[in-house]
């Protein structure tokens, strides 16, 4: 698995990718067997496609972090707290009489203000794990608690609601009244993601330094400077996602979405990302999004199955996924010493 | 000169220092912290996270982190509560504890299946265990606060000494759990210390390959850790139920962050093969008077995760540091 980067990647990663069509091509044969009036509906994959791109965005961050031999935990507490501050601008505008009309640019402001709040957010992710040497999975797990503190912190644990009209109707605008804008955005995301990876510097350098940091270390490549880009892109992709929150929730909340850290570890995981990095793409990951959205989705047509019990499928796939990769490990045929 | 040398570079002093600062400050801003009682609750306080802190503390420096004991906590009490009640059953306390560490144990064995036999990322396999415990909880036995057993009852109110404020007329009990705690205690003491498995465990954080070259077998000893720290978790369980009082799921769910806070606060090192239970019973300290005190000295309990943030970040930022350093 440690090989992507080498001649055998394109094979391993083909036959990985196959694996999960077809995972996803029976789900959704299940689904719609079981629920057939149900499931393969146009409403159906409209209420889908309005519900993944919120953690499917942040999966793919976690994704890049994770391809880099590292991990973002503190991508949920990123995304409120950019929201939160973009809420609260908006909502102090609306409450000193800034008219309807006028807001327009006030969100695009509010906007920028969220983005920047993540791009800071993951520099300092970055900052704590490249130059302070905290390892990344106890560092993000303080930025989480941090980011959410403050969020907690500045809004007494309040959900911030009284948005102007205008966010939720840009938010939740769907284009021919079928391809929400959120999905757009994913599309957009999950391109630029497989474009870095596959086809510029840094993409390729990420590879190198979750192969083996030394040896990218040896050949030249500022360590540094790519893990803090890698954790700024995330927290971006983190803002993003909090973004679409706001617009879905029409408020923003210091808790919300707390259980999509596990649920976008799990898509990674399942997408074919080693979670000791080097390895992995973003066609798997959005493939791997697909599948537990449906999954997902279709468990809902169930009313007599309780909500806990998609945690008991979640960590009991996370654990199946892990194990069927590893002994794919052994019997492969692309074997890279780690 | 040498010999202070050496005792600075530990992080223990540093602790120390960091608590007896805290406490002055609180004491001169609110005249409460050197009183009877405060310390009795304190000492009530820390027992729960103590507790796992010393399992948590066993695996961190055997090189891995674990999310999941408090969802194993929880469940193996929750089904020990639930089954105990269900049969009626009078008898002495100590079969809850052996009940729920037996589940505990099983919890961990599963971990210890992941992490040690296949060899998988210690993380991503105990957030994965967390989730199914917890929705096991949730969903399979519908959880939600039950009554505990008369055994576990009686033993809750059973109290070795009472600590009264003569200021502001406030008690406190020392409970008899406290026992358990230190038992525990010198139990892992004694097992990282005189131990040829305890050994392994920091031989095996230090350098995984130059362990399994020396002679340690690595598998067994990372199954028998994961097996350990779940039965110390189904222990920790009971022991809360006890002083509460009453069965609920949630009241664990969540603590884990301080507790591993509280342990690389103490100077266990972040990536494994060094750290003290001296250290570590610190940390929880400091932990616990934060948590505890944020109140008395006019800090609002919304920001208390900030604390929480912050000291984990700085703690592993310094141990991350000094680790370097070391190099």
């Amino acid at each position: 698995m440690k090989t992507s980067v080498l001649a055998g990647s394109s094979l391993e990663n083909r036959s990985n990718i196959r694996r999960l069509i077809i995972i996803l091509l029976f789900v959704t044969v299940l689904m719609t067997i079981v629920r057939p009036s149900q499931f393969p509906t146009i409403s159906n994959f409209n209420s889908m496609m309005r519900q993944f791109p919120e953690y499917g965005i942040m999966a793919i961050g976690i994704s890049l972090t994770m391809i880099t031999g590292g991990i973002d935990l503190g991508v949920v507490g990123t995304a409120n707290l950019s929201a939160i501050l973009a809420a609260k601008f908006l909502i102090s505008l609306m409450k000193s009489g800034v008219s309807a009309e006028a807001i327009a640019p006030y969100i695009v402001l509010a906007i920028l203000m969220s983005i920047t709040t993540g791009l800071v957010c993951g520099a300092f992710a970055g900052f704590l794990i490249a130059r302070l040497n905290i390892p990344p999975i106890l560092a993000t797990l303080g930025t989480q608690q941090l980011f959410t503190g403050i969020a907690i912190g500045i809004t007494n644990g309040r959900p911030q609601s009284g948005l102007p009209l205008l966010y939720s109707s840009i938010g939740n605008y769907q284009f021919f009244n079928l391809i929400p804008v959120s999905f757009v955005i994913f599309l957009l995301v999950a391109l630029g993601a497989g474009f870095l990876l596959s086809r510029t510097r840094l993409g390729f350098q990420m590879y190198m330094l979750g192969t083996n940091s030394r040896a990218s270390w040896y050949a030249g490549l500022n360590n540094s400077s790519i893990i803090v880009r890698t954790y700024m892109m995330s927290g971006f992709l983190s803002s993003l996602a909090g973004l679409i929150m706001m617009a879905r929730a029409n408020s923003a909340k210091a808790e919300y979405g707390t259980p999509y850290t596990l649920q976008c570890v799990l898509i990674a995981v399942l997408g074919g990302i080693d979670p000791n990095g080097g390895a992995g793409t973003i066609t798997g990951v959005a493939i791997a999004i697909l599948i537990l959205q449906f999954l997902s989705s279709g468990l809902n047509m169930f009313n007599s199955i309780s909500n806990f019990y998609r945690d008991v499928i979640w960590g009991g796939v996370l654990l199946l996924v892990l194990m069927i990769n590893k002994f794919n490990v052994w019997n492969g045929k692309v074997r890279g010493n780690p | 000169m040498i010999a202070a040398n050496k005792m600075f570079r530990r992080t223990e002093p540093y602790i120390l220092l960091a608590i007896i600062a805290l406490s002055i400050l609180i004491q001169i801003q609110s005249g409460q912290f050197y009183s009877g009682n405060n310390l009795v609750d304190l000492a009530r306080s820390m027992i729960v996270p103590a507790l796992f802190s010393a399992g948590c503390m066993m695996v961190i420096i055997s090189g891995g982190i674990d999310v999941s004991f408090t969802a194993i906590g929880s469940l193996a009490m929750f089904i020990t509560d639930k089954y105990l009640l269900s049969i009626n059953y009078s008898g002495p306390v100590i079969v809850s504890y052996l009940m729920s560490a037996a589940l505990g144990l099983l919890m961990g064995a599963i971990n210890g299946f992941f992490i040690g036999i296949l060899q998988l990322p210690t993380l991503v396999v105990t957030l994965g265990t967390a989730s199914l415990f917890t929705g096991i909880m949730y969903g399979a036995f519908a959880a939600s606060a039950s009554d505990v057993p008369p055994a576990i009852a009686a033993h809750g109110k059973s109290i070795l000494f009472t600590a009264t404020n003569a200021q502001t007329g406030l008690s406190s009990n020392m409970p008899m759990q406290i026992f358990i705690l230190v038992g525990v205690l010198l139990l892992v003491f004694f097992l990282l210390r005189y131990t040829m498995l305890g050994r392994g465990i920091y031989a095996i954080g230090g350098d995984e390959n130059a362990a399994e070259r020396a002679g340690f077998n690595v598998k067994g000893i990372k199954f028998f850790l994961y097996c350990f720290v779940g039965a110390l978790a189904g222990i920790t369980g009971i022991v809360r139920i006890s002083m509460m009082a009453y069965a609920d799921p949630s009241t664990m769910l969540g603590m884990e962050l301080i507790v591993i806070a509280a342990v690389v606060l103490g100077g266990t090192r972040v990536t494994g093969g060094s750290g003290t239970l001296i250290g570590t019973l610190l940390g929880v300290l400091l932990m616990t008077i934060l948590s505890n005190s944020l109140i008395l000295i006019g800090i609002s309990t919304y920001w208390s995760r900030v604390f929480t943030g912050s000291v984990i970040i700085i703690g592993t930022a310094v141990s991350a540091y000094r680790t370097k350093l070391k190099r």
